[in-house]
């Protein structure tokens, strides 16, 4: 087995162990850290793939950003404790049926695939060739992105100001 | 380079950074923080451990050892222990791309990564989520308020330091730090670029808690804020966290305002560590210096002045960049 399998296994299995944690702790807290380690071994699985300049965007909005945002808002709203909020309800079987159906589906289009390689070699420095095709080729996208991101952000600002 | 090869390259700068650039160097600065305070205030300082008490955080630290471990008996137990964890793991994973200084076979670094900078800004924005992690964990109000204080200084702070690390990048012309101390050869980016500098070290400042910015723990209103309830070595891996993350900031703003380890005579290391220090002491001096400020105080000034006076000053430099130096 080469080190780049052994690495995979690896990070596979941190992520697959905290993603069971998210979905199924009885606390929410432990849900939302339990986010850290999954995004941590995806940002692995990114450096692994060569897209180092993801890794770092990944690390800096998933899990600097995001779980401190979900982890405010948890201890914001429920009286600090969090204690209250259940994630869980009585569908469990329900739930897990659906879960191995997908799963199956998922193994059954994965596997049945045949995956090409991809043409030529990987750029040594991704960042400047991400911005060249963010303002360049995929300008409108990127603009259009933005505005959107604009307006949502000023929607929340007047939804959370709306007592003045 | 084979795979074991790196991973044991890896063991072996984690065993380093930990031991010599983070516990010594933390060691260290608790220290230069008695003395600094102390002769501030016109006292003494610590004096009667080692010679001058220069052995005093030894001994503290061997206090510390010793003490219990209390876990609060409403504490989330996991969270509670697992935050110590995080806080100086995130600190010390800042020093990978530091480069220390210069020898005849390259520079002194533990990776040279293309995306450096961003990844100092990734590691360095982790540290919260042990402070929130601390601050729920310990069940106590006093702990609680320390940790969102601290998640909503940090996710604000963070913003202007990336815009001063984006106003460096782009005179550069890269994220690495390697690079961007060589492309430091005529003259500091503390010269060309004041403003950055100053945003950057006020955000630095922020993002490790300390006076004026240090709300999170504030001793006359919260104990000692998200780690009121945690004693013995757990205690002082917070406290090494703290002065790892603060020694890893001046170390940034070494690398990237002052020309890293770059400096006539003198060997390249000793350079980087006389600017280190330097800048220590800059940040000791403002925390002895300047009361607290108040929480709104805090969150205006991020927002309404660093923010935009940031964005401006990325604007004109990019205008430069692309337009005045073609």
């Amino acid at each position: 087995m080469t080190g780049e399998a052994i690495a995979f296994y690896a990070l596979a299995a941190v992520i697959l162990v905290s993603g069971l944690v998210v979905v199924s702790s009885p606390n929410i807290v432990h849900s939302a850290v339990a986010l850290v380690p999954a995004f941590l071994g995806i940002t692995g699985i990114y450096i692994l793939l060569g897209a180092e300049f993801v890794a770092g965007i990944q690390v800096l909005i998933y899990a600097g950003a995001i779980t401190v945002l979900l982890l405010f808002v948890i201890m914001l709203t429920e009286g600090g404790t969090g204690l209250r909020l259940q994630q869980r309800n009585e569908q469990g079987p329900v739930g897990a049926s659906v879960a191995v159906a997908i799963a199956v589906l998922l193994i059954a289009g994965v596997t049945h695939t045949t995956w090409g390689r991809g043409a030529g070699t990987l750029p040594a420095y991704t960042p400047g060739a991400i911005g060249q095709s963010f303002l360049g080729t995929n300008l409108l996208a990127f603009e259009g992105t933005s505005i959107v991101l604009l307006v949502s952000l000023i929607g929340a600002v007047i939804i959370a100001r709306k007592e003045e | 380079m084979s795979w074991s090869h790196e991973l044991w390259r890896a063991i072996e700068g984690t065993v380093l950074i930990f031991s010599g650039v983070a516990v010594l160097a933390a060691m260290f600065g608790v220290l230069l923080e008695r003395k600094i305070s102390g002769w501030m205030q016109s006292r003494l300082g610590p004096k009667h451990v080692g010679p001058q008490g220069l052995l005093q955080t030894i001994a503290d630290t061997i206090k510390l050892l010793q003490k219990e471990n209390i876990v609060p008996r409403n504490a989330d137990a996991t969270i509670f222990a697992s935050a110590v964890l995080v806080v100086p793991l995130a600190a010390l994973l800042d020093y990978v791309v530091i480069p220390f200084g210069t020898t005849r076979f390259g520079p002194l670094i533990f990776r040279d990564l293309n995306i450096g900078v961003l990844y100092f800004a990734a590691t360095s924005s982790l540290v919260v989520v042990g402070i929130l992690m601390a601050g729920w964990g310990s069940n106590n109000k006093y702990a609680l308020v320390g940790g969102l204080r601290s998640a909503s200084q940090m996710v604000s702070y963070e913003i202007p330091m990336g815009l001063a690390l984006i106003t460096v990048a782009l005179l550069a012309g890269s994220l690495s730090t390697v690079k961007i101390v060589a492309a430091q050869a005529r003259w500091w980016y503390a010269v060309e670029q004041p403003l950055a500098f100053l945003i950057f070290l006020t955000a630095a400042v922020a993002e490790v808690n300390r006076v004026p910015f240090d709300l999170v723990e504030a001793e006359s209103e919260l104990v000692a804020g998200y780690f009121s309830e945690y004693t013995g070595m757990r205690f002082a891996l917070f406290q090494l966290g703290e002065y790892g993350e603060m020694f890893a900031m001046a170390a940034m703003a070494v690398t990237l305002f002052l020309g890293g380890w770059r400096g006539p005579v003198l060997p390249p290391v000793l350079w980087f560590v006389i600017k280190l220090y330097a800048l220590i002491f800059v940040f000791i001096w403002v925390r002895w210096t300047y009361p607290r400020f108040r929480i709104d105080q805090l969150l205006n000034f991020a927002w309404k002045v660093l923010i935009p006076v940031g964005l401006a000053n990325l604007v004109a430099t990019a205008f430069f960049v692309m337009v005045v130096r073609r």
